[in-house]
């Protein structure tokens, strides 16, 4: 008898799909389809008055010109994580697939920062750079006459968390980027070298673009957690200030909708916060993928 | 034959348990829900301890579910899941949100279907009136209450040559600029710093001051409310705040945790503006003297009103199993007892809601051995509450707050004037001012 590799009946695959898209559903879709029901309603916190709206939520929002800040402050912080967190993770990357004694070490060393979590990295770089108790704080200050105050000054604070937040970003990218240098073959490299390419020239003909696959991966990734995930960071450090200038999206959804009770608004925002990572995404994939090269 | 005797043994038994069932009858379980942590909490504790082993009815569970907002947004979720507990505690900014919220049974109800007389006139009123309806009707249950007071480094005055403070008669605001002066001047690096700011800068400011905070006697006489700090005297106050940033006889050590209380603590500033709830963590953090005054005042204002509470209030909810509410209010009636209110203003320096309390404190000659504690009481009833010292009760509060620390930050990192970032925090507030008024309309 012959051993068949497809089954004849038609409801079988739907079955076995059926608990992964119930889970999907249930935790994904309801949640976010709630969300959108909310954006265009006025309630109080318990529920028990409830008034449809229409758009005047988003109208409320984008008439409020910190609103539209707020978006230009998410922009400018994620860029310059990503742009901080990519190049540096790339660099490590390439030096410790060079390093030929304590790989390991170095290695283990250099993806830690990844296992502390957010609220902890925001704490730990307040310590650093608190103009009263921060170590560098005051040496700056001491040293170079620097008057470092992130409590005050909107480009201070907003310094601070975009490093405390690419910091912890680099071992995550570390990662990746190391394991896409390791999938290059040496032969490609070897051969190039007896051709007389200098190391940089190697770099920039065969790795970099053997590594766009893994670049666009770490890119959209890094975009991502900058919008979400840095919550924690700003969170311990700024708490959105001086006077709103590291608010970004996410946060002020956390204080209008957790701490404000305000859960029209707040919910109007998170959709936004949705579109926006829709489009940024649809965008990397449209344009950047196209130059990705998939090859092996 | 044996057979037959353990089945009559088992029959025995059987009967035993559901006989005796009654006299072992658990005693109902209240859950109360609140946000006080380390020392506070221990004392919740004790209140709680000494609360059930009063009687044999019931049993109070507090629970703590986290800080004031995660305790408030733990009672919107459970209330909406039908499952809310019997006593939340909630902070004074979110009242007007409890007590629309149509999820409340009201205290002073509660107290008189369950059968108790109570004098509220035996209570402190700026604290009473704090959580009352407009027909004087109490709502909830004041619990911890403070106001806002000044600390100062005894150890820093004395080096400076400044003569230490009056307990009941406040500095003016003018003499608080020399009074920073010479400090800076002693080698202090800063003047003073508060914690706060919206409520000890602008909202105690404003009460101390007798100027309306806010349109329709600050909120209590309809939702239609407006903010008025945009006026001449807040402003000046803030002008006058930002021009001492210039010699650091003021300074800002920014929100919360980041910083002003450990400002003072490290004795980079001499004056320290914060609620009387600070007293604990200064007591154990603090190695300097250290002493207490009433809030600065302006020249021209030769009558300060009272100032405005802080803290969190009980609330209790509808909708719970009949059996429960006695239980509720026997306690609610127990925590405003000379024992526990004398215990917990001692531990953790928030005031006694009773006048009875009070008396008994000072009659033990509790005041003579730590006379600041009194401070706050004095500076909350030296004059009878009015419009504009009774309380606030705004909509969207917790976020009118953030708006005011956020345009107050604008102003001390140069970015605005002082007229134009008031200016801009009323049209702001008043936005999500109109928006809470839509919402229970």
């Amino acid at each position: 008898m012959k051993k068949r590799a497809f089954f004849k009946s038609r409801s079988l695959p739907y079955l076995l799909i059926l608990p992964q898209l119930l889970i999907t559903l249930t935790f994904f879709y309801w949640p976010a389809a709630q969300g959108v029901i909310a954006s265009f309603q006025l309630s109080d916190p318990f529920g028990f008055r409830t008034r449809f709206v229409w758009f005047d939520n988003f109208i409320a929002l984008f008439r409020d010109p910190l609103y539209l800040k707020s978006i230009l402050i998410t922009l400018f912080f994620s860029g310059s994580v990503a742009l901080i967190s990519i190049s540096c993770g790339l660099f490590l990357a390439t030096m410790a697939n060079r390093a030929l004694r304590f790989t390991t070490l170095t290695r283990t060393l250099l993806i830690w920062p990844y296992a502390i979590a957010p609220a902890i990295s925001g704490i730990l770089w307040l310590f650093l750079l608190h103009p009263s108790y921060g170590v560098v704080a005051i040496a700056l200050n001491k040293w170079f006459g620097l008057d470092w105050n992130p409590l005050l000054e909107s480009s201070h604070a907003m310094l601070l968390v975009v490093m405390a937040s690419a910091w912890k970003n680099i071992s995550y990218n570390f990662v990746f980027f190391l394991a896409g240098l390791q999938a290059v073959p040496h032969s490609l490299i070897e051969a190039a070298a007896m051709d007389g390419a200098s190391p940089f020239r190697r770099f920039w003909a065969i790795t970099f673009p053997m590594l766009s696959p893994t670049l666009f991966f770490v890119t959209v990734m890094t975009i991502i957690f900058s919008f979400f995930e840095s919550f924690g960071i700003i969170h311990a450090v700024t708490q959105g200030g001086p006077g709103g200038s590291t608010n970004i999206l996410v946060y002020k959804v956390y204080q209008d909708g957790f701490i404000g009770l305000n859960l029209g608004s707040s919910s109007a925002q998170s959709v936004v916060l949705m579109v926006l990572i829709i489009v940024i995404t649809a965008l990397q994939f449209k344009y950047v993928e196209r130059k990705v090269q998939y090859t092996g | 034959m044996s057979k037959n005797r353990s089945f009559m043994f088992v029959l025995m038994l059987v009967l035993l348990i559901s006989f005796a069932g009654p006299a072992f009858a658990k005693p109902i379980e209240i859950q109360w829900w609140h946000a006080m942590r380390g020392s506070r909490g221990d004392t919740v504790q004790k209140i709680v301890d000494g609360f059930n082993s009063s009687q044999s009815d019931y049993k109070v569970v507090a629970i703590y579910k986290g800080a004031y907002d995660e305790v408030l947004n733990a009672g919107v979720a459970a209330v909406r899941a039908h499952k809310q507990p019997d006593i939340l505690q909630s902070f004074e900014v979110g009242t007007q949100t409890m007590m629309l919220s149509g999820a409340i049974y009201p205290v002073y109800k509660l107290m008189a279907d369950n059968g108790y007389k109570i004098d509220w006139s035996q209570y402190l009123q700026p604290v009473l009136s704090y959580y009352m309806n407009s027909d004087g009707n109490l709502m909830s249950m004041p619990f911890n209450s403070s106001t806002p007071v000044m600390y100062y480094n005894v150890d820093q005055f004395k080096k400076a040559g400044i003569p230490m403070l009056s307990k009941e008669k406040p500095v003016t605001w003018d003499e608080m600029g020399e009074i920073t002066g010479k400090l800076v001047k002693s080698g202090v690096k800063g003047g003073l710093v508060t914690a706060w700011q919206s409520w000890t800068q602008v909202e105690n400011y404003s009460a101390i001051q007798n100027i309306p905070f806010a349109s329709k006697a600050n909120g209590y006489e309809g939702l239609d409310t407006e903010l008025l700090i945009n006026n001449d005297k807040v402003v000046k106050h803030i002008a006058r705040l930002k021009s001492w940033m210039k010699d650091n006889r003021f300074y800002y050590g920014g929100q919360k945790y980041q910083g002003p209380k450990s400002e003072f603590i490290a004795e980079n500033a001499g004056i320290y503006i914060d609620s009387i709830s600070a007293i604990a963590k200064l007591k154990s953090a603090a190695k300097f003297k250290w002493d207490i005054a009433p809030l600065p005042v302006e020249t021209w204002n030769t009558q300060p009103q009272n100032s405005i509470i802080g803290g969190a209030s009980l609330w209790v909810f509808k909708g719970l199993p009949k059996n429960h509410y006695k239980g509720v209010a026997a306690f609610l009636n127990y925590l405003a007892g000379d024992g526990p209110q004398i215990l917990w203003h001692k531990e953790t320096g928030y005031f006694p809601i009773t006048l009875t309390a009070y008396e008994q404190l000072k009659s033990e000659g509790y005041y003579k051995e730590s006379p600041y504690q009194e401070v706050g009481i004095k500076e909350l009833t030296r004059a009878t509450p009015n419009k504009n010292s009774r309380g606030l009760r705004l909509g969207y509060f917790v976020q009118i707050r953030n708006i005011i620390n956020e345009e107050l930050e604008l102003v001390w990192n140069d970015t605005k004037t002082p007229q134009a970032a008031m200016d801009s925090a009323v049209a702001r507030s008043n936005v999500k001012l109109r928006e809470f008024e839509k919402t229970y309309k």
